[in-house]
């Protein structure tokens, strides 16, 4: 059995991962500081990719990045590479779709943030940066673990927008859910199951993951309890 | 060691604006919550920018509009204590106290006997290791006094520092903080609503209602003789008329319904009863006014009455209507027979506060 689609499915699912924890955190730190309807905008923008088929999102990357695109041509004409079909294509991909799901648990953390902890941090001379490291982040840490973990699984499960811009090559841009896909469509139903089956199992490990993080943290407190 | 404030700021629907003074002493913030006590604090302490004015604590400006100063809050080195204590949660008890010596320039051994020292000096022994979420309310506030101490603050404020606490608790944390206060030498604001608190603790008060000041004294003659409404509200007392000048010796309470035997000029506003239990007469004579008793509740040594004027029928007292009164009389005064829903309450100069009328 050739195990390159997870191989690939894993470093384009980690990859993203990498990529919308620290996008997500930073769009998600800026833009709660914004004022109101700047806000709300960005946000919608923010967050459009969650309800879009991702077959939009596809087109839309296609139309950015192909070959014929402008930043695409610009690539191709200065590099001489080719973004489509390859698979960092598909960590893009990966990367738009899950990007809201980062973005919003962690703004989510970030509402939530007492904000006198700040302020007492700050009258106590500890400078900016020190106290978004070692008071915001470990305070918003479970969520931000939690929005970390589900884009994984978000970018682990990707196919559509995946399947348009990376395309189906073999030992290239396969990935499990392409695999899946591919198999069924050439009747070869055990293989295709094999495939769900790592699926499944991935799956619910990470889900088993958010749990676990949702649940407890080091401070003791329950994540679902009104905290003040 | 001073502070000197001239403070303005627009909130959108309330504005601030406070000018006050202090100097070695600790000065208290008396208001109804909503009147801008813990805004003033945060513009002290350079969370909130004023809109105009100067802050000037100890000779060093800290904000001027006018020469364009505004320091940071890390600049500023001031001391605040917040309403819920701000313990940072991922840190334990050492590392709280340990963060507010961030910035100095001392090895860490030193920092660390400092530490020991605020852990001895603030009842904390054996709980260095300890996250804040595992204390009781009285050991975050002295987790969260010895991290502010141990920054050599320049200015000490502290936020309705015991509004989180259990009653039973206050008391020996007020006891601390007195402690805490009197070792500390500098200026100090305490931001409170509670009057005995602020009675106990400070030495100066400036009452505020609506982000203004309201007025200000020193606490003995403030709780004595409030010059403003609002001031007497809180300190205690509960029953107001508006009043006018009859003669030289006489007031008329509007809403009481009695002529009063008091010194007086035509400047008064208003009268209030001194909180302290008033003597029924027999019958009407100087210095009484008639009231219907809406209801009577029997306490250990004295019985409260709401009482209103004979011609109300309603029994629901209605507080911000002055012709409802709350009273003590005590018991040997007020012998109720059946049917005898009035009564005479004596009013004489001394249980009288005369508010002037332009306050």
């Amino acid at each position: 059995m050739d195990f390159f689609p997870l191989y690939n499915s894993l470093r384009i699912a980690i990859l993203s991962a990498v990529i919308v924890f620290f996008l997500g955190i930073f769009c998600a730190y800026y833009v709660a500081k914004l004022p109101r309807l700047i806000k709300g905008i960005l946000d919608v923008i923010l967050t459009l990719p969650l309800v879009l088929p991702p077959t939009v999102v596809g087109y839309f990357i296609l139309v950015f990045l192909s070959p014929r695109s402008v930043l695409g041509g610009w690539m191709m004409d200065m590099f001489n590479t080719r973004i489509i079909m390859t698979w960092y294509a598909a960590v893009i991909a990966s990367s738009v779709v899950a990007f809201p799901l980062m973005y919003r648990t962690a703004r989510g953390a970030f509402e939530s943030f007492d904000m006198t902890l700040k302020y007492s941090a700050q009258t106590l001379g500890l400078s900016n940066t020190y106290i978004f490291w070692r008071i915001t982040m470990p305070y918003c840490r479970q969520g931000i673990i939690a929005g970390t973990v589900l884009s994984f699984a978000r970018a682990l499960g990707e196919y559509g927008a995946t399947a348009m811009v990376a395309g189906y090559i073999p030992g290239k841009t396969a990935t499990i859910s392409t695999t899946v896909y591919q198999l069924w469509r050439t009747n070869d139903n055990a293989g295709a199951f094999k495939w769900v089956m790592i699926n499944l199992v991935i799956s619910t490990v990470v889900l088993l993951a958010v749990n676990f993080f949702e649940r407890t943290d080091v401070y003791g407190r329950r994540s679902t309890s009104a905290e003040n | 060691m001073s502070l000197d404030l001239k403070i303005r700021k627009d909130l959108g629907g309330f504005k601030l604006d406070l000018e006050v003074q202090a100097g070695n002493e600790v000065l208290a913030l008396l208001g109804a919550s909503g009147c801008g006590k813990s805004m003033t604090l945060r513009c002290i302490s350079g969370i909130v920018t004023p809109d105009e004015g100067h802050i000037i604590v100890n000779g060093k400006t800290l904000f001027d509009s006018e020469k364009g100063i505004n320091l940071s809050p890390q600049e500023r080195h001031v001391g605040l204590l917040f309403q819920n204590y701000a313990l940072f949660p991922n840190m334990t008890v050492e590392q709280n106290i340990m963060a507010g010596m961030n910035g100095f320039n001392i090895s860490k051994r030193e920092k660390k006997e400092r530490v020991d020292q605020m852990i001895k000096t603030f009842y904390l022994e054996g709980l260095g290791k300890h996250k804040p979420a595992q204390l009781s309310g009285g050991q975050q506030q002295r987790v969260a006094l010895a991290r502010i101490m141990v920054s050599n603050p320049e200015i000490l404020m502290l936020d309705e520092p015991f509004s989180a606490l259990d009653s039973f608790l206050r008391w020996e944390l007020e006891q601390e903080l007195l402690r805490v206060l009197d070792n500390y030498g500098g200026t100090s604001i305490i931001v409170s609503h509670n009057r005995d608190e602020v009675y106990r603790i400070s030495d100066h008060i400036a009452v505020m209602s609506d982000g203004r000041k309201d007025c200000f004294g020193d606490k003995e003659s403030l709780f004595e003789n409030p010059p403003t409404y609002q001031s007497a509200v809180l300190t205690g007392f509960k029953n107001f008329s508006h009043a006018t000048y009859i003669d030289e010796h006489h007031i008329k309470a509007e809403e009481w319904n009695a002529v009063l035997y008091h010194e007086a000029d035509k400047n008064i506003g208003m009268i209030a009863l001194r909180p302290q239990p008033l003597k029924l007469a027999a019958g009407k004579g100087e210095n009484t006014a008639t009231f219907r008793v809406a209801k009577a509740i029997d306490n250990f040594d004295d019985v409260i009455l709401v009482l209103t004027t004979p011609d109300n029928k309603s029994d629901v007292a209605d507080a911000d209507d002055f012709s409802w009164l709350t009273v003590s009389v005590l018991k040997q005064d007020y012998r109720p027979f059946e049917g005898d829903e009035y009564v005479n309450l004596l009013i004489d100069e001394s249980n009288i506060l005369v508010i002037n009328g332009n306050s």
